[in-house]
């Protein structure tokens, strides 16, 4: 209809017939049309313009697929990695990456998509290596053996979940136990001034102001760490919600990433969110403590996070759960980040590049990863990680 | 006869040239108005066979249900549908309410040096990204809603349940105003565009027979541009009900049906943005990709629906004109 409108129009114009005083006569929705269509014209370059302002700003961080691509420019034994997945170990992989890469003109280029993302395109074989913040579960390591055959996974980074508040009256840090969660996460305990709470922390002067509770809304591993805990504590939080990176949340308003909960919580008096550690620390945001196994409340810091970490030393891919962790140091909600890689490398020279890059991030790398508030590895998942890497040919 | 009049007294090569101008040019805008309908079909084709999956699983329940669970892969997209429609039908009256008076105000109350400015900030918002918005909308919006505007709708309108219950500061308001402020440059600019159009005859007449300013305005301008400023508004609404990232940072996003406007709602956009790329079952990605086959849907009766109104408003306002 649109293209014989128009001929119709463009044939009656070469004709002569139209004229521009008909032109303006036509009406108000021709003369609409018109100026609409410049209109949104004029809406499309502003648009296109902004995103090319913020492309560019995108491209100082983001190195460009292309740049590693020109062979005469770079020396010959010069290689490039690619790997995709966790936003959570973005900002430690570029820069461990770029850490250990520059000396060697090695070139590693991560995107981080989301774990999700990252095992597709692992599992395509478009990228050499994935991460995710939940190691790969037996079905899709079914898909990707079909496609690259058995794969290698290894925890390569270490985080922990803090429960953050905001209560103008408390100064003190408050302490919870795994009952206070799980009762204020499920919508049991409502108010501040619950007696459960006031049990726990007889000292601070609990306002009595209704909860708000804020949880993440979109898929995270620090929501997959936060649930798979009171799972582990909480037989009602079992059955009723259960754990996973998203899940149905009984009670609370959804931010999105740790930045949308942090500012949720810090601009909400008397509300209560989970957030990543490293997040916590930079946005010095108040925390509490939690009460973990053996009764102790304890503190989450890079020490106590690791302590609980080396609990687990036989950590696998299968059994990766390291909340409520023994020991009085361990702060009870932590979980891995794990490289995915393959087992069997067509591309020796590759294989064994990527092996030595990922020897290096389970081992000195993790000096990096403490400068960027991520707790290390403990000796002992260094030690296994290294031993599982020596297995990929 | 008439076509060689046309061509004038160009010679013949000339003449041939230009038909064959013609005739490419004919063939270039058909071939692009084609890749527009292979595109269409094309992404429809993509989204069913992604959903596939989760329409043979859930059926109509999917669009029905409300319960949304990722943990046991039950999915019910009501809640979904309804966070979406309700928070671009508030963003569409208070954005065509304040875009159309602020239209007139700079056509025909505001000096010149006032009405250039105005209209180049009001065009500057459409250039703001939706992330800056959504960021505003945490750190500003939000806690001023909650601490003042909230409390005093529920003083003095809290008989309605519009305004009952707990205040966070995000949810179905908040994004409803956010996604206003963002359609707000696109109905007021149109709406100027098309006042203009306006023949001053029509005006002069008007104030001929006695009109006030306003009767000028009610008599003269509105009824003439009516048809023109609701297509300013599906525009809006088009943009509304896609609007993705500054929707997500306020709305609250907690999959609920609630009666009041205080409570967090979610819509589709911001579902598939939350959930996408972490979801590693299959099912859940189908049943993603399901949403945004529905936001299609809805989007598309929507259109369809304005058009039929502005058809309306068309043939009922053109006989007055």
């Amino acid at each position: 209809m649109f293209t014989i409108s128009l001929q119709f129009d463009y044939e009656r114009f070469t004709q002569g017939k139209y004229n521009e005083k008909e032109l303006k006569s036509e009406g108000g929705l021709k003369q609409m049309l018109y100026s609409m269509s410049k209109k949104a014209l004029s809406l499309a370059v502003v648009a296109t313009l902004s995103m090319g302002v913020l492309a560019g700003c995108g491209g100082a961080t983001q190195p460009k697929p292309e740049d590693k691509k020109e062979p005469a420019s770079t020396p010959p034994q010069a290689m490039s990695l690619t790997g995709a997945g966790s936003s959570f170990v973005y900002p430690f992989f570029s820069k461990a990456f770029h850490t250990y890469g520059q000396p060697i003109n090695l070139q590693v280029n991560y995107q981080s998509i989301g774990s999700g993302g990252g095992i597709k395109q692992f599992t395509e074989q478009t990228v050499d290596f994935g991460a995710s913040d939940v190691p790969m579960n037996d079905k899709e390591l079914e898909a990707a053996s079909k496609t690259g055959g058995e794969v290698v996974q290894i925890p390569a980074a270490l985080g922990a979940t803090v429960i953050a508040y905001n209560i103008p009256e408390v100064k003190e840090k408050l302490k919870f136990t795994s009952e206070l969660i799980a009762g204020i996460y499920l919508g049991k305990i409502k108010n501040w001034n619950d007696a459960a709470i006031v049990k726990e922390n007889p000292e601070a002067k609990l306002p009595n102001q209704p909860i708000t509770v804020v949880h993440r809304s979109d898929g995270s591993g620090t929501t997959y760490i936060f649930t798979d805990y009171l799972s582990s504590v909480s037989k009602d939080w079992k059955d009723q919600v259960g754990k996973g990176k998203d899940v149905k949340w009984p009670a609370g308003v959804g931010g999105k990433g740790n930045e949308g909960v942090a500012g949720q919580v810090q601009k909400t008096p008397y509300s209560i969110g989970y957030v990543e550690l490293a997040y916590a620390l930079q946005a010095k945001m108040s925390y509490g403590t939690v009460k973990n196994k053996e009764g102790k409340f304890v503190e989450p810091t890079l020490g106590s996070t690791t302590a609980a970490a080396a609990q687990f030393p036989n950590v696998t891919p299968k059994e990766f759960s390291i909340v409520n962790a023994a020991g009085a140091d361990s702060y009870p909600i932590s979980g891995y980040a794990w490289a995915i890689l393959y087992k069997n490398q067509k591309d020796q020279a590759k294989g064994q590049a990527m092996v030595k890059l990922f020897d290096w991030v389970v081992t000195k790398g993790q000096e990096e990863a403490k400068a960027l508030n991520y707790a290390p590895l403990p000796d002992n998942v260094q030690k296994k990680a290294q031993e599982t890497l020596k297995t990929i040919k | 006869m008439r076509l060689q009049q046309a061509a004038g007294s160009g010679s013949i090569e000339r003449r041939q040239m230009g038909r064959l101008v013609d005739r490419s040019l004919k063939w270039l805008l058909f071939a692009s108005g084609i890749t527009l309908v292979v595109l269409f079909i094309l992404f429809i084709i993509i989204l069913f066979s992604e959903a596939g999956e989760s329409i043979r699983e859930f059926g109509w329940k999917f669009i029905f249900g409300s319960d949304w669970n990722p943990v046991t892969h039950q999915y019910g997209a009501l809640p979904f549908i309804y966070g979406t429609i309700v928070s671009s039908i508030i963003a569409i009256f208070i954005a065509s309410i304040v875009g159309v008076a602020a239209a007139v105000f700079l056509t025909q109350l505001a000096p010149n040096w006032l009405a250039g400015p105005v209209l180049f900030l009001i065009e500057l918002l459409a250039a703001i990204p939706s992330v800056v918005f959504g960021l505003w909308g945490i750190f500003e919006l939000a806690p001023f809603l909650r601490t003042d505007v909230q409390p005093f709708l529920q003083k003095y309108l809290g008989f309605l349940p519009l305004f009952q219950g707990p205040m966070y500061g995000v949810g179905m308001l908040t994004a409803g105003l956010i996604l206003a402020m963002m359609i707000l440059p696109t109905i007021t600019s149109i709406a100027r565009d098309v006042i203009l159009t306006v023949p001053s005859e029509q005006k002069e007449a008007a104030f001929a027979l006695g009109a006030t300013k306003w009767e000028m305005i009610r008599l003269a301008i509105l009824p003439y541009s009516w048809s023109g400023i609701l297509g300013g508004m599906m525009l809006g609404l088009g943009r509304a009900l896609g609007e993705t990232m500054a929707v997500t940072m306020v709305i609250g996003n907690r999959p609920e049906i609630a009666a009041s406007l205080f409570a967090p709602s979610y819509s589709m956009a911001s579902v598939i943005a939350n959930e996408f790329t972490e979801a590693t079952a299959s099912i859940h990605l189908s049943a993603l990709t399901e949403i945004g086959l529905l936001l299609f849907a809805v989007t598309f009766v929507l259109y369809m629906f304005a058009r039929l109104l502005i058809r309306r408003v068309v043939r009922v306002q053109g006989g007055r004109a």
